[in-house]
Order: structure tokens, then sequence, then C-alpha cells
């Protein structure tokens, strides 16, 4: 008789992959991360809807995939209906099988936003994934209405007359919220464990459940390949980026921060913020104002507390079901 | 033993003969009543389905690609604005090769807004790479739509039923309903290879490159002209199991020593058949061209042997160019032998009422030089004076 | 083929007097059409309907421009010349009026029947909804359809108390209207 932990056991199983490796995204990207520690924790039982954006890019050229589950890239703006539509069918067929829609914040802020509503509002059974690298980075670094404010993109460039975008980020987790679904809530890719059991949760949902996950872009947000988890991490600690649960509109969870960083600490080494470090007025104003926002999301979810941070370890957050039977 | 149905009501139960397991739609004006006669099937537990009432027509043709894709045979419904806010998705249903079935309930595009029929919509996304099928009236429509989820999932097509809205949707009239055994028979139910499976996954809708787009789309092409043989094995089949008589492709009707022919899609064909009986010392062969996508070249050849004066209506405009269906029939007409000469008119845009009166205009037109297609029922009255001084509208 | 066009005000039931006549005919073995002017019309706005009777399939699909009767759910719309217009000269109108038929011919120059469809309707419904009068004696006034027929058409749109009270009401208009009046005129039309 072996006297193998359980532990052990799920560690000698390999993970179930449903993002392969070997497809074509930059070094360092946000978005390849998520998607993989996406499929880690839902497992093989999937079916997706891609939006058009990076993600469909890199994973699929012709007559490549990176994709190890049955998964359906359409446009642009439709994720959310075409996931709808699939639900609506498995539902037909009495399968139990749970559809992901996947979208940059393109498709989920802007473009596929009232789709996304539309999917919301009729109670789809449906996961819908949001990452979110806060600009339109597939057609070349655009700002987006995910965007932070201050941000400069190719299309809102930092100059003379202008210090980057000049609108707020758009709050997409409260409009999704707004929906009184079962489920919404951000993650981070620098928190891996944290972002597979809200999968883990979302999925189980039987209904509509949305997750925003920050997924930097060294390209987009001008930093190094190599420092994306640190970013992603600065994001989260300074308060500009809150890891929170909300169940039907109501705050049901938020990771707390131990040591709250300045925002600049966040700022400074993302080429996009350059501008808010020269020696100029209004980028001291602009400074103020970006950690006032962070404040104020630290005041309002209650981010600062001694309690400690969710453990970042492996374990029964991810799926080992199917395994390599599907490599 | 026909019914009294109104012809959305006719369309609806037909659908629902067909089964889809998910339907989706947006309501517009003068699809509705066939999707809420759909609706109350559903209500009365007539049709197991999942509707699904999504917040645009963009939806609606994404969540019936999203079933299709799943497995499940679907269903949409549209008209005119519909048409065209859902023709990103149109292009992209075919191009991924979805077997899918929509009623076009044919009207006019805004601006200026006319909720009334003519067939701009469907027109305008003629390449889109789907099938297009006309409906010269509502018994036409109930087989169309029978024979529309057939024909899309043996050539992995969607097929667009064009209907004139309001003429036929909103008409009443004698129909035959055939039976569920009747449309068991000739329709399996529906498969589809690609479908999205866990235990099969495979990738669809995947980013193309320059070295493998050209032959996709030439695939997509070759699909649809073979699609004509599918047309034609479908109205066989239907017509041996209903009893009905079914032109696949193009309906003629007329004597063989005809020398004028008018074609036209649609409804418009019952209106000119009963002109015709007043005019009957001039023989005429009046043409229905039912498949306008494919466009089935041979079969026109053949209904239009021996016509010297061709006569083609269209129910859209294709401002700064010549009509749209005239100058496809004048090009699958172009050096035959004996080709007839064609005349090209606009008529009934927006609605406007296709009289009995129209059909002796149309004879006197064949014998005036007409450079450039115009409408035929215009009014001068309400043209600005200027327009009305030169003269250049047709007869 | 008998054309007939029918007019009232949006909410007046006017497509459905058109689907109720045709589906009437096509129960009793007939050909019929039926179809409103399509609108965008709201309530109160004036609008039209067409049928078409025949004993062969109909084909054309125009509107009516030479109906042998017209059936007027509100007497106001006489005020437009389009609402009488393209009578055949056989032909004749039934009216929603509480004026007398014989000066309503005279004022229209064309033959007109009268009844007080609205104030038979408040009676025998409690509300303004003539239409099942003015075709109860339309087909009383033509032979064209048996009344069971329309009682039959109705029965398939409407039931309870709805439809048991336009039944009596039915009934009422049928009794006050002198049967087959304009039977030769309907033959005429149809010939």
């Amino acid at each position: 008789m072996t006297t193998e932990t359980l532990h052990d056991l799920r560690g000698d199983q390999p993970r179930f992959q449903g993002l392969e490796a070997g497809h074509r995204a930059c070094q360092g990207c946000g978005q390849a991360l998520a998607a993989r520690l996406t499929l880690e924790a839902a497992g093989p039982d999937v079916v997706l809807a891609n939006a058009t954006g990076c993600l469909e890019v890199f994973t699929t050229a012709w007559p490549d995939s990176a994709w190890r589950v049955p998964w359906l890239h359409s446009l642009f703006a439709n994720a959310a209906s075409v996931a709808a539509g699939m639900e609506a069918a498995l539902k037909m067929q009495g399968r139990d099988v749970k559809v992901i829609a996947l979208a940059g914040d393109g498709g989920t802020f802007d473009i596929g936003f009232q789709a996304l509503s539309g999917m919301l509002e009729r109670g789809h059974n449906v996961l819908f994934v949001c990452y979110d690298n806060e600009g339109y980075m597939n057609t070349g670094v655009q700002r987006s209405s995910s965007t932070p404010h201050a941000a400069a993109t190719t299309t809102s460039p930092a100059g003379v007359a202008r210090i980057g975008k000049r609108h707020l980020k758009k709050d997409i987790l409260s409009i999704v919220a707004a929906h009184h679904i079962p489920y919404a809530a951000t993650a981070s890719v620098a928190y891996p464990t944290d972002l597979r059991k809200k999968v883990r949760r979302a999925i189980q949902v039987d209904g509509p459940s949305f997750l925003q996950v920050h997924a930097p872009c060294p390209l987009g947000w001008g930093h190094g390949g190599e420092l994306s988890i640190e970013v992603a991490r600065l994001a989260v600690q300074t308060g500009l980026f809150p890891l929170i649960e909300l169940e039907r509109d109501v705050l049901i969870g938020a990771m707390p921060i131990r040591r709250v960083r300045g925002i600049k600490d966040y700022l400074r080494p993302q080429g996009r913020f350059r501008h808010l470090f020269a020696d100029d007025p209004r980028a001291r104003e602009e400074l103020a104002h970006l950690q006032a926002l962070a404040d104020h999301n630290i005041e309002v979810y209650g981010l600062r507390g001694d309690r400690p941070d969710t453990l970042d370890s492996e374990g029964a957050d991810t799926v080992h079901r199917g395994g390599r039977h599907f490599a | 033993m026909p019914q009294a149905l109104e012809g959305s009501q006719a369309i609806a139960r037909a659908v629902a003969l067909c089964q889809p397991q998910v339907v989706a739609a947006y309501p517009i004006t003068p699809q509705t009543h066939i999707v809420e006669h759909i609706a109350s099937l559903v209500a009365d537990g007539r049709l197991r389905c999942e509707l699904v009432s999504v917040e645009s027509e963009f939806s609606a043709a994404s969540v019936v690609l999203g079933a299709a894709c799943a497995g499940s045979r679907a269903y949409t419904a549209t008209a005119s604005q519909g048409i065209l806010l859902m023709s990103e998705v149109l292009f992209n249903i075919s191009g991924l090769r979805v077997p899918l079935v929509m009623t076009c309930a044919n009207r006019a595009v805004s601006a200026p807004l006319s909720i009334w029929n003519d067939q701009q919509d469907s027109m305008a996304v003629r390449d889109a790479g789907w099938i297009q099928l006309y409906c010269a009236d509502n018994q036409e429509a109930v087989d169309t739509t029978i024979q529309a989820f057939r024909i899309a999932e043996r050539c992995e097509l969607p097929v667009m039923v064009c209907v004139d809205g309001f003429t036929l949707t909103h008409t009443l009239e004698p129909l035959e309903l055939p039976s569920q055994d009747m449309v068991d028979g000739f329709l399996p139910p529906y498969r589809f290879v690609r479908a999205l499976d866990p235990l099969a996954p495979i990738s669809m809708g995947t980013l193309v490159g320059p070295e493998y787009f050209t032959e996709v789309r030439q695939m997509h092409h070759e699909a649809l002209l073979a699609a004509e043989k599918e047309i034609v094995a479908a109205a066989a089949d239907w017509s041996a199991a209903c009893g009905r008589e079914l032109a696949p492709l193009v309906r003629a009707d007329g004597p063989p020593e005809a020398r004028i022919g008018i074609l036209t899609l649609g409804s418009v064909f019952g209106t000119l058949q009963d002109a015709r009986e007043r005019f009957a010392d001039t023989p005429v062969r009046l043409l229905h061209l039912r498949s306008f996508r494919p466009f089935p070249v041979e079969a026109l050849r053949a209904a239009c042997q021996g016509l010297s004066e061709l006569v083609v209506l269209e129910r859209a405009l294709a401002p700064g160019a010549d009509g749209i269906v005239g100058t496809e029939v004048r090009s699958a007409l172009m050096g035959i032998d004996g080709a007839p000469r064609v005349h090209n008119f606009a008529v009934g845009l927006g609605g406007r009422d296709v009289p009995l009166s129209i059909y002796p205009r149309l004879l006197a037109a064949i014998h005036e030089p007409h450079p450039r297609m115009g409408t035929i029922d215009i009014d001068p009255r309400y043209l600005p004076p200027k327009a009305r001084a030169t003269g250049e509208t047709p007869p | 083929m008998i054309e007939v066009r029918i007019h009232g005000r949006g909410g007046q039931g006017n497509v459905v007097a058109a689907y109720v006549l045709a589906t009437a005919a096509i129960d009793q073995g007939h050909f019929a059409q039926a179809f409103p002017a399509f609108g965008a019309e709201r309530r109160g706005a004036p609008v039209a309907a067409f049928v078409r009777l025949a004993n062969a399939p109909i084909r054309r699909r125009c509107q009516v421009v030479n109906p042998a009767f017209v059936i007027v759910q509100d007497e106001t719309l006489t005020a437009s010349p389009d609402t009488l217009e393209g009578l055949r000269p056989e032909g004749a109108v039934i009216m929603n009026s509480e004026r007398d038929g014989q000066g309503l011919s005279a004022a229209f120059a064309c033959t007109v029947y009268a009844i007080p469809a609205t104030r038979l309707s408040l009676e025998a419904l409690g509300r303004p909804m003539p239409n099942m009068a003015l075709l109860a004696a339309f087909l009383a006034l033509t032979g064209l359809l048996p009344i069971t027929g329309l009682k039959d058409a109705l029965g398939l749109r409407f039931g309870g108390d709805v439809l048991a009270r336009n039944l009596t009401l039915i009934d009422q208009v049928v009794a006050a209207t002198p049967a087959g009046l304009w039977k030769e005129r309907a033959d005429a039309a149809g010939a």
C-alpha cells in the first residue's frame, strides 16, 4: 500500500494544458499566461469563444493551433453572443460543458460591450474572461476605454498640449456587476493561485460569471518582458488594480495589501507613463491624481490590512483531470 | 387541405417543422410576426427550442453561429437595417462554412427611412457568400424554408430565404403545411462534422495568411457553385414528397414562341402573371429567378431560349451603376447565339405598389432606347423641377 | 374575383376583419387573400386592408384599386376622396353610420348601406369595435359566404366571452339586414 499524500499524487500528475507552449506571443505576454492559467483551472470540458485580438492571432495562425480545447474565433465584437449561442445549443443537447468567452479589453469594454451586456442580462451559463492589457495592443497600442488616465498610447500620445489619455479607465467590473450576475471578480497574472481559484469559482456558477484579469503587455506598456509579473504585482500593491470579488453586485472579498506601495513604483518601469516623471507641473498634477485614484480604491474596498496574502502555492485549485490524454 | 395562414405564421410553422434547437432574433418590421409566431409555438410547447431574444441583429447572427458550431440546428430572421447590422457576421458565418437558415423579410434600407418592401437589404449582402433563394409566393416560402435547411446542411453553407416584406409576410392566403413525417423523411437530423466537442477539440476561425487565403476563398466560391446541384436535388425530392411543382433555379412561365421575357425576383411575379392575361395577344415569358446565389447561368440561358427582348426588373438600386440583377443577367447571356437585348428597370422601391398597369408600360419600354437603368414607376410630380425638366426618367 | 377594401382607423380591427373574411372564404373551400395597406400606423390613423375572394388561385399581390365593395369603419374617413376612390360601377359601400343609407347614397353618388356598427358593438361588446357587425352585414347583403363561415373563422381567432358576444352581435345584425339584397351586384362583380 502506498503512503503518498494527496498532494504528492497531484504533483505527479501533469497539469491540464488547454493552451500549449509554442505559440507566437511576445516574451512576457501577460495575456498568454492568463489564458494558460485560466485553462489549467477550467480543465478540458470547455468550449471557447475567442474575440479577435492578440490571443486569437498568436495562438492560431493556420495550419497551427496552440489550443487543446474546442475553440472558435468569430469576430471582434461578438464573443459574448457566440458564447451565448454555444451555451443555448449545449443546454438543449443536455451536455455538461462550460462555455468560456475570451476577449481583450477592446472586445469587452468597447466594441464587445453591448454583446457582453446582452449575454449577462439573459443569464447565459457562460464565463466571460477579459484579458485586460489596457489598450488595443493587437493593432499597435491604441487607447481603449480601459487605458488608464494619463497613459500614452499611439492615439493618446503625450505631447506639449496633451498629457496622455485624457479620460479615466472605465470601471467595467462595476458595470458588469450592476447586471447582478452571480459572480464577478478581478484577478492578476501576478497572483496565479488567486486567478485559478477565481476561475474555479466562476466555472461552478450556473449562470453568467465574469473575470477581469490584469495582463501586462510589455510592448504596449513599455517595460521589459522579464518585468511583466513584477509590474502586474505592483498594480495590485499600489491599489490601482484591486483584486476583488462580487456576488450579485455585493463585495464579498478583496485581497488585502500588507505593504501599500506608492504609485510611482508601478508607473516608473513603464514607458507609457514616462512623461509623468518629467519636470512639469502638469505631470505632478497627474501623478497626484493617479495616487488619489489608488487611495480611493484602497479606501472603498478596504484593501489595507494585516490579513495574509492569498497563498500562492500549487494546490487544489489546479485541474489535473485529463492530463496527457489531451496533450 | 389548405389552411388560411398569414405568410409569417406559415414560415414560422415551417421553421418549427424543421425543429431547430436554437432560434435567435431581434425584432424588426416586417420580420416581427415570424419571430412572434415562433415564440408562441415555444410558449405552447409545440416547439422545443432555446429561443434567445438578443439585444441586436449583430448578436442574433452571432448566437446562431455559436449554436450551429456547438452542434445544434439554428435559425434566425431579420430585414433591412438588421441585415446591414449583422452583415459582418454574415460574411463570417459563410466563411466559416457554417450551415444556418435565415429568413430575410425584404425591406428597403434607410435613408430615407422606409419600413416597406423592396430588396435592397438582401442585395446589399449578395457577396456575403450565402445562398440566396427568392420566393414568389407564400407557398414557395414554406417549401423553400424546409428545403433551405437541407441545402445548408449538405453544402455547409448558410441559406438566406428572401421573402418580400408585407407583400408576402403579412398576406393571409390558403397554404399547405406539410406533416411532421413528411419533413422528417426529407430532412435528416442536424449533424455538423466540425461541431465543437471537448472530446475531439478543433480550432475554428483561425488567422489565415496570404499563403492559404486565396485557396480558402476559391473553395468557398466553388462550394456556392456546387450548391446548385443540392438546390436542384432538394427541390426534386421535396416536390416528390409534397406533390407541388417547384422550379429550383429559374421558373419560366409562358409559351416557347414568346419573343419577350420579363425577369423578376420575388412576389411581383404573380402580379405580372395576372396582368399578362389582359394582353394575351403578345406572348410573353415570365421568369422568376429563385436562386440568385448561386447565380444559375446555364438555367438562365435555357430559360431565355428564343427571347429577343428581356426586361429585368430590379427591386433595388445600385446608385451610380446599372441594375444589380440586370448586369448579372446581361453578363450571363453575353456571347450566346441570339441572346436577347436586356432592358433593365427598378420598380416598387420602398413599398411602392406594383400595379397590374405596370405590365403594358414594360411592354412599351422595350421599344425605347435606355442606355442606363432607371426606375420605371417614378412619379415626375415628386421630383425637383430641374430633374423633371431633363426628362431623363424612362416612360 | 371579388375585391374588397376596408377603410378604418388604427385599432378598429381592420386587418383582423380582412383576415377573418378571407379565412372564412378559404375554410369554405374558396380562394382568398387578405393583406393590410402596410403601414406604420398607430391607433387612430387612417388605415386600409384588402380582401380578394375567388374561385381560382389568386396570383396578383398589388393593392386593390377598383374594389367591388368598400367597407368603411369610420364615417369621418369619407372626408378623404381616397376612401371611395375606384369603386366599381356595380359596386357598393357598407358604412358604419348612424345616418340613413339613402341619404348617404345620394351624398356619395353610389350605393351605400348604413349600419350603426359602433353603437351595436358598444351595446354587444362593451367597446367600439365595428368590424364584425360590418362583416356580418356585408355577408348578409351579398350572400357571398354563409354566416356560419364567418362565425367559424371568428372562432379560430377568439374564444370565451369575447367570441360569444361577437356571435350574438353577428346574429343580431344578420336578422336586421335584408338578406341577398346585393346578390346580383356580387354576382356581377365576381363574373
